[in-house]
């Protein structure tokens, strides 16, 4: 059933008690042509381009969780696309332009805000790097400029400009298109979506191991039954050496803990995206009111889901640096989620040593935003056998061939 | 919070005080010169990157400088033992 005024209506009249499941919850059957691991954003949209662009409906999504319970909603809802090298440019900005038109292809409200994305200047030394980066996002066709210090005051009126700040504010680089998205309406909107073209979306199912044929997968064993596959596609980010292992190979990630907290909502006062790379932080304030905050990721590996104090401290302290009267604020919520980084901050996409499991990881702290070009990207391999052209940089070969694409510098802030 | 004592200067020391320092079986081969490319791609990317009892290397960057080993839950954040860096650690445990 859609979300449309008819039947908001109607259901609103028998007191909302009869709105349906937006998705089945199949038994898994025996056998799927192919398999994804991960019931995430990457795993759903995977489903649903699997489908969409190539009429591949035998798939199951298998998901240890509930839809949408791991990286999917633990992040900050921003996006974005200023990434420096050609090739993640172009990656990045296909997954923003995915995300431009995916309330309309899902037929559900993504709640896109492109309010814009500004990452502020410090220093000279920060001028210089991003008037370089606007310069690679030109003519790499995808938005970005420099602004001065007059236009941030005017964006942002609560920034601490005069009170002899810490970080003074020398400009920023602004991206229009950079924004927010409610985060839960993409995974849902998905799985809705894959679940109408015929992909089986199979909640509470681990995979539990791998039963080989030769060197293929031929089964997987999971907590709800052995399951025959042709094709499998994995994206569960910062659980993806635990199942590698399980498939007899390593991976070039670590998984570190990234925290996140949200205040009490209060009446509209900030009306973009703000990182600094001052204070660590970047700061939005959600369609609800609460202002989300984030920083830094936690320095040692980690697969603990949960927050840590001396990060609260951290993020608090940077956000009321910045804009003091954020002080008068209580914090309501805090919450962490396990990203896979790798060494040059970009993704690993394709073929494995295994030659019928396919993978989607390394995102790091941006795999939000990667959401629609993750999916779309891990379809067309699984779709053809081969990688799509965008994809060809991103494979997991790059590390022994020593060509990383290291985006390190592009992420904004220190991790 | 994650606390370690050092084995070294033995004082309880916070996350806020440590420098975290990747798995302790990632050394840097003697001789470079005499390692294929493939051990060398291994040694400097591909990673165990345990979920559960892993064995770490730390340093006591807010104390006494010294690096050490520590064999640490990766999910509860559970310190199993924490012992000098030429320690050897019990069998299971690379390096």
């Amino acid at each position: 059933m859609n979300y449309n005024l008819a039947n908001l209506l109607r259901q609103g009249v028998a007191g909302h008690r009869g709105w349906p499941a937006a998705w089945r919850a199949p038994e898994p059957k025996p056998r799927y042509e192919v398999v994804i691991i991960g019931g995430g954003g990457h795993g759903l949209a995977t489903a649903y381009y699997l489908a969409r662009e190539h009429g591949i409906t035998d798939v199951a999504v298998l998901e240890k969780g509930w839809i949408g319970g791991g990286n999917t909603g633990r992040n900050t809802t921003n996006v974005r696309s200023d990434y420096m090298f050609p090739e993640s440019a172009r990656m990045y900005d296909l997954a923003l332009r995915l995300y431009e038109g995916l309330g309309r292809d899902l037929d559900f409200n993504i709640m896109l805000s492109q309010r814009g994305w500004l990452t502020l200047i410090h220093d000279q030394h920060q001028l210089e790097t991003a008037r370089h980066k606007a310069n690679w996002l030109n003519c790499n066709g995808v938005d970005g400029e420099i602004i001065g210090p007059e236009r941030v005051r005017e964006m942002l009126p609560l920034l601490n400009v005069d009170d002899d700040p810490r970080f003074d504010v020398k400009g920023a680089f602004l991206q229009k298109r950079g924004g927010t998205i409610r985060h839960d309406a993409v995974a849902w909107g998905y799985a809705r979506a894959a679940d109408r073209l015929g992909a089986d979306i199979i909640q509470n199912c681990a995979v539990e191991g791998f039963d080989f044929e030769d060197d293929h997968i031929a089964a997987l064993r999971t907590s709800r039954g052995r399951i025959e596959v042709g094709r499998v596609g994995m994206a569960v980010a910062g659980h993806s050496s635990v199942l590698t292992e399980m498939a007899g190979f390593r991976l070039p990630i670590t998984s570190h803990c990234l925290q996140a907290m949200v205040s009490e909502p209060v009446r509209p006062l900030l009306d973009h995206v703000v990182i600094s790379p001052g204070t660590g932080v970047y700061i939005n304030q959600t369609q609800k009111g609460e202002l989300v905050m984030g920083g830094v990721l936690d320095r040692y590996s980690s697969y603990g889901q949960r927050g840590t104090f001396p990060t609260i401290e951290k993020v608090a302290t940077a956000a009321v640096e910045m804009f003091p009267a954020l002080s008068e604020l209580r914090l309501m919520r805090h919450w962490a989620g396990i990203v896979d980084i790798s060494p040059d901050s970009s993704p690993i996409l394709g073929a494995t040593p295994v030659p019928n499991l396919f993978i989607n990881c390394g995102w790091g702290t941006g795999g939000f935003k990667a959401i629609p070009a993750g999916g779309f990207l891990l379809s067309h391999q699984l779709a053809t056998d081969r990688p799509h052209e965008m994809a060809t940089a991103f494979g997991l070969d790059r590390f022994r061939e020593n060509r990383l694409v290291d985006e390190g510098a592009a992420a904004g802030i220190a991790h | 919070m994650l606390t370690i004592t050092c084995p070294y200067c033995h004082e309880e020391r916070s996350e806020e005080e440590l420098t975290f320092g990747g798995e302790a079986a990632v050394i840097r081969p003697a001789v470079p010169e005499t390692v294929s490319d493939e051990q060398w791609a291994e040694y400097l990317y591909f990673r165990d990157n345990r979920k559960g009892e892993q064995a770490e290397q730390w340093c006591c960057s807010g104390g006494c400088g010294q690096w050490f080993k520590v064999v640490r839950d990766t999910v509860g954040h559970e310190v199993f033992c924490a012992v000098p860096y030429d320690h050897v650690l019990a069998s299971g445990y690379a390096a």
